[in-house]
């Protein structure tokens, strides 16, 4: 599996360190409530077909990356520097 | 038999026999060359074998090579190459290939069909593991391990082209020639000792020269293009995302002085052509496994290619014409060719040899070889002399790795076989044989076009010239099963036969998987690549279906078996793992030091000195160094990131629990780190150097994790947060020197001298460590009156020499990890045996410590219920009842009168040790409402070391409670 | 008093050669990395190149004494003082570094690097952040068959052993 690393380019899966669910991104106020805490913290989908997630660049440039990419067919579609997602 | 005798030879050996063979070509063609026929016994039956093919499919020829820890089982003696002094062994075989015992299995073949073990190891049950399982087991398997680590060196690789082309026969080369032409990056991949495919191993022309020259031509001016890669002996064997394909190479040349075995290698291509060519398969007849019985293209390589005859009275049996041309070619040698045998009422042959059009051959015999054929024909039967049966049953173009991203390949009726389905593996094309073109002027024009294509979609303009050739149209009639009296075989390297298959589809086993896992058929060393599409035909007609309804069992990488030494290459040994060192550590080492590993560090277990037999010895002296005197340890492996920035502060109180932005300048401050679920991440202490400057410490093993945290924390959580942060754990030595007498042994070697006033707990700053600048930070993880000094790396092993030099002046000297374990336990300082990821800051007792006024990472969900409360198992002191009691580590705690089951357990023990200082043994540990039951006395049990034992529930700090020692 | 007595990391473990290539360590003197502020990319470039006479370079690329050195982050031979404008940080300790030149090192690092570092996909100031082997280094190319190599330093024994092993296989395929 490739990531084409918005900084460095295509680079071999082994170079990253994966996360999880984008989800992660949408942290709730402290104040939200057990439910919206429990669902950030804990409930996932579990997609045949396309995904975002969380990947860590962390044996090259060392950026967080939202990967989009498909759980069917592998496809990596886009990923995108997750300080520019959340901006 | 050779046809001429070679120009140079050498003298390599078969089951102890010297033999000459010519450098280079195959060990089954040497053996052949020498009338050697019988070489292997079968995998089940152990009747006798020979060799079948001239490839990598091989699924009789398999021999050990080799001796002793050098010995490799398996090998496929098609493709093993000949050289001086090579050993040979025949597997499977007991006393001798020739008078094999175990062939008896064959006389009881009538009992041992397929599924023969499901139903007959059924019961009793107990009888599986102590009789079934190990006898099976000794009666299984083909060539035997050593036993012995292997010595051989393996390598890996990684490569990268714009076009791989895998195979390089007439179509791989005329698509590596036009993607190069053009200028293309170009990797051409071929699994034989020479490029050209069956260009090599039959009589045609191309462009009115014989085919070599122009295999021998086109590589010329590959080998010339600095954007061309030529790796001959190198299977493609997996293709995968992304467009990363698996090679294994097979090295040749002196592997005594550590040249490697096998090269594994992983290529990353943007676009890739197949061109893997097809694989003959056989029909299944009476008895068609007879050494000498072979396939009717391999006859014509070990002919053409090699100048062997493999026999001197050679059949042919053959549904379509290209296996026409093995007569031809013999006839054309001057071999005698006894007859050309084809199923077809319809074929048309001329040759000056006896021919009979729709006959079959229904007996062999011949017990170590062949000696003689029956056939039918006319209505009546023959006996034909030969020692060499040449079959074909068509041709199965090479799908496998168009399959390995879960494609399925398609049923073409014209030509009786599957061909690969378009866009199976994303950015691969397909061209020549393996796409179902069999003639080599398709396979050129093919080869051509595809890569004409790539190289336009790169960008090129590429031009196309197709050289003239042989264009015969391939015409086949399907013909799976003669059927007769005695065995058909279909998968020879798995034993299996007609009447298996046959038991399997009325055993209702009618899916091709479930077919394939009853009889094993396909799951040899090859995987059945000869095998898969006979058999699946015999179970389409059984069950009544057609062939494209059957469908094909899933082939999966790799193509031919790797070994695992070639994928795990560098990793045996001191390649597992990279091994960090500190500075200190040369001169641990030299100190006698066991040392133990922390993650991927290496620290020193304790220092032993003269007349000291136990660890526990040195411990104990080491613990009271730094009670009474002075220690030093090297505490470099801690993670240290610095952290800087206007948000700096806000930074720290949103990833720690308590407030850092009101630190002062020039102060340390413990900070307790959560995970966002509301669990101890890490705990550590942080410096304030400047207004905008901190530096972090954090554990040793989480220094990667926090670091990780940190930066999802300002790119993806927080990025309003103007906050920089890097790791400094490599650029600062750093040595805790801790005891009554630390601030005097530091006094020592400062520049200038240290005061209460100035240095108090708790405070940090930069200092001149002798004539460098360093920074000290007075505190204290053994509860004495202690500092960490640090320097710049590259002075870290001349410090810590001066360091220990100075505090043995004193009394004191280095300590090790197990002394530093036991000061902090006597202290109840918590480690990563206590935050272990399920702990929260309730349980440990610092709950208080996160801040009312502030969010930060974890706070939410810290707070919710079942995270908080009596019921959770809090951190405590346990005191040993009787003195000389050792607690363990990992037992659990039960009420006195309580049975010792799990439902019963209150908690658990997470470290223990002995304190010399305050001589009883002491645990930490997490107990039910621990924090209420101080004083009472409950059981540990270890179920593991039997082990009962009354401890007292205690605070978990059980020396020096009010801390006025780091103080003073 | 004894003044402290500075070591390199690869003290002891180098220079090698296998065939015509070789192993050399590289001494750094002083080196700190440069993580300029939000918003403050170009001011710290400016003043980079006022001071050292070089901004800072593309990603994936080293330009004079400054080199890239990931995510928001450069690495810089020398000292530079960028108050307000960066974080800089003294790194001069905490890498070892080595050049590994001669005939064949792509071949070398083919074998440890996953990452396309043949001349036409990676000329000279061209930088990788990648792994070798096991551990996280810096590539820089900066000759023809010339390769400057940054791991961390505790792994200093580690990244000689890996790049021995592979010059010898190299070597002795040659």
């Amino acid at each position: 599996m490739r990531i084409t690393c918005p900084n460095c380019g295509e680079r071999d899966r082994r170079e990253f360190y994966y996360q999880g669910d984008a989800l992660a991104l949408s942290r709730p106020a402290s104040d939200a409530g057990p439910e919206a805490w429990d669902d950030y913290l804990h409930n996932r989908d579990n997609p045949a077909g396309d995904t975002r997630d969380l990947w860590f660049h962390e044996a090259g440039c060392g950026a967080w990356l939202v990967v989009e990419r498909n759980t069917v067919t592998h496809a990596v579609h886009k990923a995108t520097l997750a300080e520019k997602v959340k901006r | 038999m050779r046809l001429e005798a070679p120009a140079q030879t050498v003298t390599f050996s078969f089951d102890g026999r010297k033999l000459q063979g010519v450098p280079g070509e195959p060990v089954a063609a040497a053996l052949l060359a020498n009338d050697i026929r019988l070489v292997a016994r079968s995998f089940k039956y152990h009747r006798p074998r020979g060799v079948m093919s001239a490839g990598s499919e091989e699924q009789n020829a398999l021999v050990t090579v080799g001796r002793g820890a050098q010995a490799e089982p398996n090998v496929r003696a098609t493709t093993l190459e000949v050289s001086e002094g090579l050993e040979v062994f025949s597997q499977n075989a007991w006393p001798s290939l020739r008078y094999d015992m175990m062939a008896v299995n064959d006389l009881a073949a009538p009992f041992l069909g397929a599924g023969f073990y499901y139903k007959t190891f059924m019961w009793p049950r107990s009888f599986w593991e102590k009789l079934y399982e190990p006898v099976i087991r000794r009666a299984a398997g083909l060539g035997a391990l050593s036993g012995k680590a292997n010595e051989d060196t393996y390598e890996k690789a990684f490569a990268f082209c714009d076009v791989l082309v895998i195979g390089a026969g007439p179509s791989g080369l005329m698509a590596a020639l036009t993607a190069a032409r053009a200028g293309a990056d170009v990797i051409l991949a071929d699994e034989d000792t020479a490029m050209g495919g069956r260009l090599l191993r039959e009589s045609e022309k191309i462009d009115g020269q014989p085919a070599v020259d122009w295999v021998h031509n086109v590589l010329a001016e590959l080998g010339a293009m600095n954007n061309v890669r030529l790796m001959t002996r190198t299977s493609v064997t997996g293709a995968y995302d992304q467009g990363t394909y698996a090679a294994l190479e097979t090295v040749t040349g002196d592997t005594a002085k550590g040249k490697p075995l096998n090269c594994f290698w992983r290529i990353t291509a943007k676009h890739a052509v197949l061109c893997a060519g097809a694989l003959e398969r056989p029909i299944a007849f009476p008895n068609n496994d007879r050494p000498g019985v072979m396939m009717a293209s391999a006859v014509r390589a070990y002919l053409n290619r090699w100048g062997v005859a493999p026999g001197k009275a050679v059949t042919i049996f053959c549904n379509n014409d290209d296996a026409h041309r093995t007569a031809r070619d013999l006839h054309a040698a001057g071999i005698k060719v006894a007859a050309l045998i084809d199923s077809r009422d319809d074929a048309k042959i001329d040759g000056d040899f006896p021919i009979y059009t729709g006959a079959q051959v229904i007996q062999t015999k011949g017990r170590h070889g062949l000696s003689g054929i029956t056939i039918s024909h006319n209505g009546g039967t023959r006996d034909i002399q030969t020692d060499c049966l040449a079959m074909s049953g068509g041709w199965n173009p090479t799908v496998h790795l168009t399959c390995h991203m879960n494609g399925r390949p398609t049923w073409r009726e014209d030509i009786a076989s599957f061909v690969p389905t378009p866009d199976s593996v994303p950015g691969m094309v397909t061209a020549g044989a393996c796409n179902g073109s069999f003639s080599t002027a398709d396979c050129l024009a093919e080869g051509a076009a595809v890569a004409a294509d790539l190289a336009r979609g790169l960008g090129l303009k590429p031009k196309v010239t197709v050289p003239v050739a042989d264009d015969a149209a391939y015409a086949v009639t399907p013909l799976w099963a003669v059927p007769g009296k005695g065995r058909m075989w279909i998968d020879f390297q798995n034993d299996v036969h007609v009447k298996d298959i046959k038991l399997a589809a009325q055993e209702n086993f009618r899916s091709v998987e479930h077919m394939k896992r009853y009889t094993t058929q396909g799951m040899a060393p090859d995987q059945g690549k000869s095998s898969n599409v006979v058999a699946l035909a015999v179970l389409a007609d059984a069950t009544g279906r057609g062939i494209p309804e059957t469908g094909t069992t899933t082939f999966r990488p790799p193509y031919v078996p790797v070994p695992i030494a070639a994928m795990g290459a560098g990793s045996q040994g001191k390649g597992f793992a990279p091994e960090r060192f500190t500075t200190s550590h040369k001169a641990t080492v030299a100190r006698a030091a066991p040392m133990i590993e922390a993650g991927l560090w290496y620290r020193p277990s304790y220092f032993p000195q003269a007349g000291e037999t136990h660890w526990q010895q040195s411990c104990d002296r080491e613990v009271g160094f730094v009670r009474n005197a002075v220690g030093v340890c090297d505490v470099s492996t801690l993670g240290k990131i610095d952290i800087q920035g206007p948000d700096a502060g806000a930074l720290l109180d949103f990833v720690y629990t308590n407030m850092f932005s009101t630190l002062k300048t020039g102060r340390v401050r413990y900070g307790l780190m959560l995970r966002e679920d509301g669990h101890v991440l890490d705990d550590g202490t942080t410096a304030r150097l400047a207004e905008d400057h901190f530096v972090m410490t954090t554990t040793t093993a989480a220094a990667g994790l926090v670091m990780r945290h940190l930066e999802f924390v300002l790119q993806a959580l927080r990025p309003d947060l103007n906050a920089n942060v890097i790791s400094v754990t490599e650029q600062w030595a750093q040595f805790a020197v801790a005891g009554p007498k630390a601030r005097d042994l530091l006094n020592a070697v400062l520049d200038q001298p240290l005061d209460e006033a100035t240095w108090p707990f708790m405070a940090c700053g930069e200092v001149d460590v002798a004539g460098v600048k360093g920074r000290l930070f007075r505190i204290s993880f053994s509860g004495e009156h202690a500092y960490e000094v640090a320097v710049p790396a590259r002075y870290g092993e001349s410090l810590f020499r001066m360091l220990t030099a100075q505090a043995e002046v004193m009394g004191g000297g280095p300590y090790g990890m197990e002394a530093l374990n036991v000061l902090r336990i006597e202290k109840g300082f918590i480690t990563h045996a206590e935050i272990h990821g399920r702990t929260t800051a309730f349980d440990i007792g610092m709950g208080r410590m996160i801040s009312a006024k502030k969010d930060c990472i974890g706070k939410s969900a810290a707070a919710r219920p079942g995270l908080v409360g009596d019921e959770r198992q809090q951190l405590v002191g346990l005191k040993s009842k009787g003195a000389d009691n050792v607690l363990m580590a990992g037992a659990h705690l039960f009420e006195t009168d309580a049975a010792e089951t799990r439902v019963n357990s209150k908690g658990y023990t997470t470290s223990v040790c002995y304190s010399p200082t305050l001589d009883t043994h002491l645990a930490l540990g997490f107990l039910e409402d621990g924090r209420a039951r101080h004083g009472d006395v409950i059981k540990l049990r270890d179920h593991l070391r039997d082990i009962t034992e009354e401890v007292e529930v205690c605070d978990p700090v059980f020396f020096d409670p009010t801390g006025g020692r780091a103080r003073g | 008093m004894a003044n402290l007595i500075a070591l390199t990391p690869c003290d002891g473990l180098l220079p090698i050669s296998e065939g015509s290539m070789e192993l050399r360590e590289v001494a750094l003197e002083r080196c700190v990395s440069v993580a300029p502020f939000e918003g403050k990319q170009k001011a710290a470039s400016d003043a980079l190149k006022a001071q050292v006479s070089a901004g800072l370079p593309a990603v994936n690329r080293r330009s004079g004494a400054v080199t890239w050195f990931g995510h928001g982050t450069w690495m810089l031979a020398g000292d530079v003082s960028l108050h307000g404008l960066a974080a800089v940080t003294d790194q001069s300790d905490a890498w070892a570094v080595v050049s590994i030149a001669g005939a064949g090192v792509e071949d070398v690092l083919a074998r440890l690097v996953p990452v396309d570092l043949r001349p036409s996909a990676f000329k000279t100031n061209h930088v990788a952040k990648t792994m070798l082997g096991h551990m996280s280094v810096t590539i820089t190319r900066t000759g023809p068959a010339a390769f400057e190599i940054m791991a961390m330093r505790s792994m200093a024994a580690t990244l000689v052993h890996e790049l021995q092993v592979a010059m010898r296989g190299v070597a002795l395929r040659a």
